[in-house]
């Protein structure tokens, strides 16, 4: 593009700009005669409007975090603002996590809600076990995270994490709905980062 | 309400019908050797004006010199209450008789008193742990534990 001089700065000239636009513009006119046919041509109609092409992680995060069934392991008081999540003002199903499974071997994650004592714990580290892969814990409340104020106790874990690993901590005694509710989110964020190549080297 | 019955006055009753059983009676709470305990109680709860036929709670206190057993009982037909207390000289090997076979509630609570003092209770049908797992040692709720 030519430069001139004009009153001591270099400027472009913006004829030469127009022009230049011009010529694109022409260029682009000339080779764009014929639409671009659809890349799903060879698809039929019925086939073509329903297939999503999308990566394989990303569809399978997006189905587990979707639909996240919580096992039934309430040790103690933090349940109650759990079974508060669940019910109708904050609601639980919103996330597709209403279905709170009796069985471990239908469930996905693990709210622990509530102090553990050494005498419970081999049935809380058992219903994890049983819980099928893959499988997420969430602790909840200072109890969970680390005996809270019986951390010194004879007879309380101090945390589960002594036990099981877990995937979020959300602090609080007891954490409020919210805040359950935002170390949830905290966990759907976790999920859409995993891989299945991540799981077979686990 | 419950009327709480004067320990005085069923001590002096008690004392009367098993001379020696009583060391000391305070407002409605009465104190008896842990030797008599089998039949005060039996008379508690067979006598037809007392019949205390429900035991609310028993418990433990630990005072250093000496643990207080605590059974708190209920005449639900006559409707009145009173304290019995039990002491336990010493720190070691402690033993007091069962009240399980007047009152089938006391089970556990003994149980829960073993566990947590270290008080076995002679002719309990099955004197282990209760809160504690096997293996556990020592008794939780002692002044001197920990």
């Amino acid at each position: 593009m030519e430069v001139t001089e004009k009153s001591g700065f270099y400027v472009y000239s913006d004829v030469e700009l127009d022009k230049n636009e011009g010529i694109q513009i022409e260029a682009l006119k000339t080779a764009s005669q014929n639409s671009i046919p659809d890349p799903d041509r060879w698809l039929d109609e019925e086939t073509q409007r329903n297939i999503l092409l999308t990566s394989l992680d990303a569809i399978l995060n997006w189905a587990r975090r979707s639909s996240l069934w919580p096992v039934v392991c309430f040790p103690a008081c933090c349940a109650f603002e759990l079974i508060a999540t669940a019910a109708s003002r904050f609601d639980i199903s919103r996330f597709g996590m209403e279905v709170i499974r009796a069985s471990p071997r239908q469930a996905d994650v693990m709210i622990t809600a509530g102090t553990l004592t050494w005498k419970m714990a081999p049935n809380v580290r058992r219903i994890y076990e049983q819980m099928a892969e893959p499988k997420w814990v969430i602790a909840m409340g200072a109890c969970a995270i680390s005996g809270g104020t019986f951390a010194q106790s004879y007879s309380v874990v101090p945390g589960y994490n002594r036990i099981i690993p877990v995937d979020v901590y959300i602090p609080g005694c007891p954490p409020r709905p919210e805040a359950l509710l935002h170390g949830i989110r905290m966990l759907h964020n976790k999920i859409a980062k995993q891989s299945i190549k991540q799981e077979a080297g686990k | 309400m419950t009327v709480a019955l004067s320990g005085k006055e069923i001590a002096a009753r008690l004392a009367k019908q098993f001379p020696g059983s009583i060391i000391e009676a305070t407002g409605n709470t009465i104190l008896v050797k842990a030797d008599s305990l089998p039949e005060v109680a039996a008379f508690l709860k067979n006598a037809p004006d007392l019949s205390f036929d429900y035991l609310v709670s028993l418990t433990a206190v630990d005072y250093w010199d000496y643990f207080e057993v605590v059974y708190r009982l209920t005449s639900i037909p006559r409707n009145h209450s009173l304290v019995l207390k039990v002491r336990c000289q010493g720190r070691a090997n402690l033993h007091l008789p069962s009240v399980t076979g007047l009152w089938r509630g006391a089970d556990f609570q003994e149980r829960e008193v073993y566990d947590l003092f270290g008080i076995a209770f002679d002719g309990h049908p099955n004197m282990k742990r209760i809160f504690m797992w096997e293996g556990f040692q020592g008794h939780p709720l002692r002044r001197d534990y920990l």
